[in-house]
């Protein structure tokens, strides 16, 4: 049992910011995007969407997690013994995840109180595990904390993404700002959107236009 | 017409490879078709056996059997709305009240479909086909007399696009495209599609003492532990319309309710259309009826001191939409079923999730649409077991 994607280190150090490096933040962003090419962590997608505030946090806090657990396990990846590596990066993403979780509590309460369980439930998040396992575990440092941060990025931006049109189609606001009644304009706010049925049609279409763009084609 | 052949002759050549609008080709083409028989024939060397009934007759006929529950529904718009406000209409007067409600949600229902049609027509770069011929006239007939127009909009340009076009356009679609509207309207806009919304008041008007709007599924729902279903509905509207609910007139379709799904026996009298003429599968249509008259009847025998369960079995089959839904939804040849055992499973489970639905969840009342569309979903692993179970049927008595 060897790690997934174990690729060769490099004897010759390269630039922090070469082309493959920068490829560890982009590709997550589109090409291999965590929830719409991998789908990963749709659950917390579909809950955490439906304003754009609690989603732009849970964001951050993923990003942070990933990003932060991808480097420790990282340094640590030569000496943790093959047979125990789960629970041992179980116990460092869980130690981010508290951190996380106090800061929440301690500065954004009244957002942490909408987010509940999904904060706490970042543990689980197969992205952050994902990365762990397929990355960190046969990188070094510094690649390891561009992916963490690119894969972050790339779930943080479906899930604004989707949490805009929830928003504005659902309530008629963005980020709690009534955008409709500012201009004038009675809106009668769409049922549909609030319902996790509209966040997972909206990750469909995002599906769809991306796909659309990139020219895929299924293959059997 | 000679003057539409000139005038169509005469841009052609715009529309063909190398002209100006050779982009739009095929919204052309789509009028060109819809004005004149295509001159286009099958090559001497084509296909040998060939048949009458293409794309565009199919939808025809459903069309034409669809009429019955459309005229009646219009006339029952009036009927309802006299009834409400405590007068007396004529039926011309009552044609009208509902031919004035009823044509716009048509026009708009046609309109925003088929212009979503020919966009994708056009950018895809396939013939506008006749796959929404249908869906625009079942959406308006299961849709409340009053509905606002931009809702009709918005829930067709939705069951269009994410229904339809996002699987792949005409014949692809998992589940049917009217029903995702209509689902779509009830999730959405929930305030507008239930409760009290079935009648058409008109503005100002004020209903007549006593007046209450709700359906006879509400009525069953809301009737009390211990009593009669039946009592209830015979009582019901005593004061202004006095058997409103009895038996015969939930059948012949004189209650509140969507425009075109009131009428078991005009729907009864389209599904004799479909069925004579081939296009719908009877077996669904029995195996929907039966489902929800079989389910009844094994509620009846649990039911105890609950009013809803204790209803008489028959009665589920005239009240709300079941049998329109039986008849023109479950059909749709595209979501159904194809092997011909799996449509009498498909029918069955229908007719009893339907009941399922109306009497055990008090958050939906009307069980037709999420029992089709549910089992549009499962349609293609009804028909997986049904030939896989032929394979091993056919396996066991092969001697290799």
């Amino acid at each position: 049992m060897s790690t997934a994607v174990a690729e060769v280190v490099e004897k010759k150090s390269e630039p922090l910011f070469s082309k493959k490096n920068r490829k560890l933040v982009s590709n997550p962003l589109d090409i291999d995007n965590p929830i719409t090419v991998q789908v990963l962590g749709i659950c917390s997608a579909l809950a955490v969407t439906t304003q754009m505030k609690p989603a732009l946090v849970m964001a951050i806090a993923l990003t942070v997690v990933t990003a932060s657990s991808n480097v420790i396990i990282s340094i640590m990846r030569n000496t943790i013994p093959s047979r125990i590596r789960i629970i041992v990066q179980l116990a460092v993403v869980s130690l981010w995840v508290i951190l996380v979780d106090q800061l929440l509590k301690a500065y954004v309460y009244d957002v942490w109180k909408q987010l509940s369980v999904f904060v706490g439930l970042i543990i689980t998040n197969c992205i952050v595990m994902g990365r762990l396992e397929a990355f960190a575990m046969g990188n070094k440092p510094f690649p390891s904390l561009l992916d963490g941060l690119g894969n972050g990025f790339g779930y943080g931006i479906i899930l604004l993404i989707v949490a805009f049109f929830r928003e504005l189609f659902g309530g008629g606001a963005i980020f709690g700002f009534k955008v409709f009644e500012a201009i004038g304009f009675h809106y009668k706010g769409n049922g549909l959107m609030l319902l996790p049925a509209g966040a997972c049609i909206i990750v469909g279409v995002i599906i769809w236009v991306q796909r659309t763009l990139n020219g895929y084609r299924e293959t059997h | 017409m000679k003057f539409l052949r000139k005038t169509l002759d005469g841009v052609k050549p715009n529309f063909e490879k190398g002209g100006k609008w050779e982009k739009m080709y095929f919204a052309f083409e789509a009028i060109e078709t819809f004005l004149f028989a295509p001159n286009t024939t099958t090559a001497a060397k084509g296909v040998q056996v060939r048949d009458a009934v293409d794309l565009k007759r199919l939808m025809m006929t459903v069309i034409i059997a669809m009429v019955p529950c459309l005229l009646f529904g219009m006339w029952n718009i009036g009927h309802q709305h006299f009834l409400a406000i405590g007068q007396t209409g004529t039926l011309g007067e009552k044609f009208w009240i509902g031919i004035v409600q009823t044509l716009p949600i048509i026009v708009v229902s046609y309109g925003v479909g088929l212009g979503i049609e020919f966009v994708f027509a056009t950018i895809r770069r396939h013939p506008v086909n006749e796959g929404f011929l249908v869906t625009g006239m079942l959406i308006p007939l299961v849709m409340p007399p009053d509905v606002p127009l931009w809702q009709v909009a918005v829930a067709t340009a939705f069951a269009v696009v994410i229904g339809k076009e996002a699987f792949g356009g005409t014949g692809m679609n998992v589940v049917n495209i009217a029903l995702t509207a209509r689902a779509f309207l009830y999730f959405a806009y929930p305030t507008d599609i239930s409760g009290e919304v079935w009648t058409y008041l008109g503005e100002g008007a004020t209903a007549v003492a006593g007046y209450s709007g709700a359906t006879p599924l509400a009525v069953a729902a809301a009737a009390a532990k211990g009593t009669q279903v039946v009592n209830e509905f015979n009582s019901f509207g005593s004061t202004w319309a006095p058997g409103i609910y009895s038996f015969q007139s939930l059948f012949l379709g004189t209650q509140p309710g969507s425009i075109g799904e009131t009428s078991t026996l005009m729907c009864l009298i389209g599904a004799l259309i479909l069925i004579v003429t081939g296009t719908g599968s009877w077996k669904i249509i029995v195996g929907v009826f039966g489902g929800a008259y079989g389910m009844g009847l094994l509620l009846n025998i649990l039911a105890g001191e609950n009013a809803f369960m204790a209803m008489p079995a028959y009665y589920h089959l005239v009240i709300g939409g079941l049998a329109f839904g039986a008849v023109f939804m479950a059909t749709d040849p595209v979501t159904a079923a194809q092997t011909e055992t799996g449509k009498w499973y498909y029918g069955i489970l229908i007719g009893m999730f339907t009941v399922l639905i109306r009497v055990f969840n008090p958050a939906y009342p009307e069980g037709i649409m999420l029992a089709i569309l549910l089992m549009n979903v499962f349609a293609p692993l009804i028909d997986y077991f049904v030939v896989s179970a032929n394979k091993t049927r056919r396996l066991k008595r092969a001697t290799v």
